[in-house]
């Protein structure tokens, strides 16, 4: 034979080979759904870290005795329902029946109490559950006993949380597992399965449908309540870092779903008809400004309050999200606007006309001779980077003696757990954004606690502040907890642990064809493909 | 010859060595802790360090050192922070997709750039000459991530030719492979092309200058053979020597180019883990990376015998 002949044969061979491009790009087939996630999932244990996209995963794993609803009640999801009895001090919980893991085992009680008592050591709201429990018990196989010192209202709230570490359900064995190591299996009872073989960290996490998952037959799929019924068999979460690259292959249909592509990319998707491009939660996220409490200037309740006349919140907002003001909300307070504790208590100093040097003659009142400051933020973030631009260019303009330090996001981390003062690498101020679902009330709303040394970075000591705390979560119904919520507003704003500096919404973008997503977060039951 | 390969495999131990030792005290004074990264806002201080604790962040720099290099010494690379995997087990998983885009990148290279070169050289001065040199400024200058955008944009998005992003192993057909590395490799090899063929260039003119060329022309050498077989393989030294340092080129535009392409290879895993802090797979890594280098360029050395036989070792 020829060697050109070989060669024309094993061109021919190649081509025959070869598939038709169309069928490449046609959509995913139509039992598999193909995600671009926010974020690489690294960590698969949502207990462990609270990273959004591990908490993700644990939506798509486990499942919780009690589901939120988007009005924030909480509803029955693994649970049949719950008596309340001693007057609040004896809550049996029960389990619904045929509830299995992904190992075929029951789910029984004591798998409960156990997850429970590992996400007490680690959630916020779990820790504070804690101090009022006496005992947490397995009655038989189904039911869940908790005795408590004295009634906590928030209970069946506290095992509905939607983040920050919600009380997900693991088989006992894996939630004896030390609160600060990570569980070594990902075994669960909720409607999808890990596949563990095809894991690849930073590239594919892939999930299939888990065949004996019974939904709860109560009420109608809303946020992490109601009936999780599933509709893909295969669900696929590819991490594209780049956003022009995940953008293109949502484009080109080579994915269904981009969970959260930037600003300017979402502009460039609205122009494409087969893609749908809309907030994933209705609720908004909130930036803030963190003081560090610790030194000058800021140890200086005058000194943070001479700064409100130049905060505009448009201003930080619209450097996230773009111009459209149907992207932000301003007038913005303590808890996440459009939710039950929302108020606008003292928001008088954030409104009105913005002026810098009114600012500047209060710092001047408070003494100000030209300390050092520094602001820190990262780069590589989307939305602390784009508000720390913006407070770079407020504080200059402010007349502070102001080292702006920008690094990546892990340095950042690192760095406002500093609590030096600014001569030896400390910060005196900071931007990032939190969650709806993180500012929905005071329970793990971080940066309102005033509890000094143990408050998240900035450290503030506001003692009124965690008294109003304390009584938020005894509060017997919502309108006093709304009062409270009103008093914690005024208390923040006059001794400013933080400012607000505006809300704005999440958006993700998917193909048109993909209908009934469920809002609230990247959620995968109730979506369907037409 | 037997001798010598010996010798450089051994040398390459202490430059492991000192490459672990730079490392790893590289990222002992590097800011960052993937302990308040993991423990997330919430965490009291004291989680963060009981955290700390349990990864074994808080023990000394000699004592983390010597534990870390005690199991390197044992083949084992460590347990990644974040996703509690063993590095290797993580390397493994990584390493077809960039080993696939170097191979693919550098046959395509090497394939394009050495005739571009040869072709230059032969007809030095006229527009083929000044054709090819363009390129070669042009393909230098354009940074790797440019390329790979103009290429996704015309070849997947708007002509639908190809895939825009993935990798698909090997083992699932030639042409799914290929398909997904075809547009990654271009634009990755364009630098690399520009550097080969500019190298080619200038050392064939500096070939066919010489004596024994102007004797083949006379005995009558065909244009082809006279080209290939008589000046290329004695320009062919520092040839080679460019493609061989070109593999950190490689290297570091790999990274870039599993980004834009998203391709699943070890430059976005150490990207990631570097943003991240997950120090066992950065050393990891780069350890992989030194001593693949090393390899290369003594794969390089060994090759100088065969185009030169007076090169002796």
């Amino acid at each position: 034979m020829l060697r050109r002949t070989l060669l024309g044969a094993g061109a021919a061979g190649l081509c025959a080979a070869s598939p038709p491009r169309f069928a490449i790009a046609q959509p995913a087939q139509a039992r598999v759904l193909k995600m671009v996630p926010q974020a690489n999932l690294t960590s698969l244990d949502p207990i462990w870290t609270t990273a959004n996209i591990t908490r993700n995963h644990g939506y798509m794993v486990y499942d919780t005795l009690y589901g939120m609803d988007e009005t924030f009640r909480p509803q029955p999801q693994m649970a049949e329902g719950h008596v309340v009895e001693e007057g609040g001090r004896r809550v049996t919980v029960t389990l619904r029946s045929g509830l299995r893991f992904h190992d075929g085992e029951a789910v029984r009680a004591v798998d409960c109490v156990a997850s429970l008592q590992r996400w007490m050591k680690r959630s916020p709201i779990g820790q504070k559950l804690e101090t009022f429990v006496d005992a947490l018990e397995a009655d038989g196989d189904r039911r869940i006993v908790f005795r408590l010192k004295q009634p906590f209202p928030l209970l069946l709230s506290a095992l509905a949380q939607v983040s920050n570490s919600p009380p997900f359900i693991m088989p006992e064995r894996l939630a004896r597992t030390d609160p600060f190591q990570q569980v070594r299996e990902v075994i669960g009872s909720g409607p999808f399965r890990f596949v563990p073989r095809e894991f690849n960290s930073g590239s594919l996490v892939v999930y299939e449908r888990f065949a004996e998952y019974s939904p709860t037959p109560v009420g109608r799929p809303s946020l992490t309540a109601g009936p999780k019924t599933v509709h893909f068999d295969r669900v696929e979460w590819h991490i594209i870092v780049d956003a022009s690259t995940a953008a293109a292959a949502l484009q080109t249909g080579e994915i269904d779903w981009y969970e959260q592509p930037p600003p300017e990319i979402q502009l460039l998707l609205r122009r494409n008809r087969n893609v749908q491009v809309e907030a994933i939660d209705p609720l908004p996220l909130t930036g803030i400004l963190r003081f560090n409490h610790l030194h000058a200037p800021f140890a200086d309740k005058r000194m943070r309050q001479a700064i409100l006349p130049a905060i505009n919140q448009a201003d930080f907002m619209s450097a996230i999200v773009g111009p459209d003001p149907s992207l932000y909300m301003t007038d913005v307070g303590v808890f996440t606007p459009g939710t039950p504790l929302a108020n606008d208590a003292a928001l008088a100093a954030l409104r009105g006309p913005r002026s810098v040097d009114r600012a500047r003659a209060l710092m001047r009142e408070a003494g100000y001779t030209n300390q050092p400051m520094r602001l820190i933020g990262p780069t590589d973030i989307l939305a602390p980077s784009a508000m720390t631009q913006v407070g770079a260019d407020l504080v200059r303009r402010l007349g502070f003696n102001a080292d702006i330090v920008l690094t990546d996001w892990g340095t950042t981390v690192q760095r406002r757990t500093s609590r030096e003062p600014v001569e030896r690498g400390g910060w005196s101020m900071l931007f990032t954004s939190f969650s709806s679902f993180d500012f929905v009330d005071p329970s793990a709303h971080f940066p309102l606690r005033g509890n000094g040394a143990n408050a998240w970075p900035g450290w503030p000591a506001i003692p009124r502040l965690e008294e109003l705390r304390d009584a938020w979560f005894v509060a017997p119904d919502l309108a006093a907890q709304q009062r409270i919520a009103r008093e914690i507003q005024e208390v923040t704003m006059d001794e400013l642990p933080y400012v607000p500096v505006g809300s704005y919404l999440s958006i993700t973008a998917h193909r048109r064809n993909l209908s009934d997503r469920v809002k609230g977060l990247a959620l995968f039951w109730g979506l369907r493909r037409s | 010859m037997f001798a010598y390969v010996v010798r450089r495999v051994l040398a390459t131990i202490p430059v492991m060595a000192v490459v672990a030792l730079f490392v790893f005290s590289l990222l002992y004074i590097a800011p960052g802790d993937p302990a308040a990264v993991i423990a997330g806002d919430q965490a009291t201080p004291a989680d963060v360090e009981r955290i700390r604790q349990s990864l074994g962040l808080d023990r000394p720099y000699l004592v983390r050192f010597g534990a870390w290099l005690w199991d390197i010494l044992n083949g084992d690379l460590g347990t990644s922070i974040f996703t509690n995997l063993p590095v290797s087990t993580m390397i493994a998983q990584r390493i077809e997709p960039t080993l696939s885009l170097m191979v693919v990148t550098l046959i395509l290279a090497i394939s394009v750039a050495v005739p571009m070169g040869v072709v230059a050289a032969w007809k030095q001065g006229t527009v083929i000459d000044r054709a090819v040199m363009a390129f070669a400024v042009v393909g230098f200058s354009v940074p790797v991530f440019v390329v790979g955008y103009l290429l996704a944009y015309f070849f997947a998005l708007e002509w639908d030719l190809l895939p825009v992003q993935g990798y698909t192993p090997l083992s699932r057909g030639v042409w799914p492979w290929l398909q997904n590395l075809i547009l990654p490799a271009i634009a990755l090899g364009t630098v690399y092309i520009a550097l080969i063929a500019r190298i080619t260039r200038a050392t064939m003119l500096e070939v066919l200058q010489q004596d024994y060329i102007r004797t083949a022309k006379a005995k009558g050498v065909g244009q082809a053979g006279m080209l290939f077989l008589h000046a290329l393989k004695n320009a062919a030294v520092p040839i080679v020597t460019v493609i061989g340092i070109g593999i950190a080129l490689l290297i570091g535009g790999a990274v870039v180019t599993e980004s834009v392409f998203a391709i699943p290879g070890l430059g976005r895993l150490t990207v990631d883990a570097i943003l991240r802090r997950d120090y066992p797979v950065i050393q990891g890594v780069v350890l992989l990376f030194s001593f693949v280098y090393v390899l290369v360029n003594l794969a390089i050395d060994l090759a100088y015998t065969l185009f030169d036989p007076r090169i002796r070792y």
